[in-house]
């Protein structure tokens, strides 16, 4: 039983901890000496990213899904404690979810709009990837707490 | 920078200004001896004021507007001197010059005939307009004024840039969707709160209702009419959601 509980921790904080570090590190599209993220294009010296209407729309949506997953955490500890034995953790899941579509939809975005932004011969950095590796990870660490019933 | 800079010189001249009064108190002293301590300046010295960055369209005018502060009276001799340097160069050319009660503005250079000068010396103010904006226009734009006998100061730029369409700030956008959300999220929870309060406070009056008419007709001791069937039945409603939502919970 603790076992669980511990495990299902674990993967609550490491989906975080990705997202974390997929949103702040400046690696989602790297090339030659230049990498650029959502914040900053590096070459030899930092400009802020263009201030497009997409970007902006990534930016917002990875910092949601950050939000929304340390709600689900803070949710989580709240409902263990004052929740009914036999109850479900809809609240915390449904938060847990909606993070994971945010995450998804600013991958996406990213995906699709980064041509506009980004010279042929970049490719996409490790940012970029860890955002798509946390969002399965959030969505099925939401369905376990839609599916977990509470115990003892 | 600029802004310790600007700071430093506003205490210098509120030292200028304390000094001259008797009476002064001791932190007035104290800040005018530290100013004085680290800027070595004189007194008296002009402060120039312009933007600091300006955005504007192509085929736009656009108005640089230039004003100093000085501790002396606005004299007739005060001069306002605009010199341009474009982006990437490293020479500057003089644009505008006003001096003497007349203005004269560039007629050879880049800005030949799209310069108007509409500021008002008498008030402190060395404005220029610069009609017809191009996208060679981006530049940093120098405005240096003098009020004989007030001639040490420092010249203070503006940078143009030109764009073809105004850009959104960066950060507007995001900062929109994160209230949107977080705004609706809020909602939600006090619509929840809300519904669940009302509903719960139409229970409780129903139940205090019903029990002072129960109490009524048995004091009374006579066949009243029947309570209408809704409040009874409302509280029924009432009750089966309430039975509901503790079956949910105990799934």
């Amino acid at each position: 039983m603790l076992i669980l509980l511990l495990g299902i921790i674990l993967l609550h904080i490491a989906a975080l901890v990705l997202l974390f570090v997929s949103t702040i590190v400046s690696a989602w599209t790297t090339g030659k000496g230049s990498t650029s993220d959502l914040w900053v294009n590096c070459t030899t010296s930092c400009v802020p990213a263009s201030a497009g209407e997409w970007i902006q729309a990534v930016q917002a949506l990875m910092i949601l899904s950050i939000i929304f997953s340390c709600l689900a955490l803070f949710l989580f500890f709240c409902q263990l404690f004052t929740l009914q034995k036999g109850g479900r953790f809809f609240l915390t899941g449904a938060f847990q979810i909606l993070a994971s579509l945010f995450v998804m939809s600013g991958a996406i975005i990213y995906t699709v709009m980064s041509p506009q932004w980004v010279p042929e011969t970049d490719t996409f950095g490790y940012s970029y990837i860890l955002a798509w590796v946390a969002f399965p990870l959030v969505l099925i660490s939401g369905l376990i707490y839609v599916i977990l019933r509470k115990r003892e | 920078m600029q802004l310790i800079q600007r700071l430093l010189y506003v205490a210098e001249q509120d030292s200028c200004r304390v000094f001259g009064k008797p009476g002064t108190t001791m932190l007035a002293v104290l800040v005018s001896i530290v100013s004085l301590g680290i800027v070595a300046q004189q007194c008296q010295a002009i402060v120039i004021y312009t933007g600091w960055e300006r955005h504007a369209l192509v085929g736009s005018d656009i108005r640089l507007s230039c004003s100093f502060f000085s501790w002396r009276w606005t004299s007739e001799d005060v001069t306002f001197s605009w010199t341009y340097r474009p982006d990437g160069s490293r020479d500057s050319i003089s644009i505008f010059h006003y001096t003497g009660g007349e203005a004269y503005l560039d007629n050879k250079g880049p800005f030949k005939d799209r310069l108007e000068f509409v500021g008002n010396p008498g008030r402190r103010d060395g404005s220029i307009l610069i009609k017809n904006l191009d996208f060679n226009d981006n530049g940093t734009f120098t405005c240096d004024a003098k009020n004989p006998p007030d001639i040490v100061g420092r010249p203070s730029s503006v940078r143009l840039l030109v764009f073809e369409k105004v850009p959104i700030q960066a950060g507007v956008i995001t900062g929109a969707i994160i209230g949107v959300v977080l705004g609706l999220l809020v909602l939600v929870v006090v619509i929840y709160y809300l519904m669940r309060f009302l509903v719960a406070r139409r229970v409780f009056s129903l139940n205090v209702s019903k029990h002072g008419k129960k109490k009524k007709e048995g004091s009374q001791q006579r066949q009243g009419p029947a309570p209408p069937a809704d409040p009874s039945k409302v509280k029924a409603a009432a009750s089966e959601k309430k039975k509901q939502e503790s079956r949910k919970d105990k799934k």
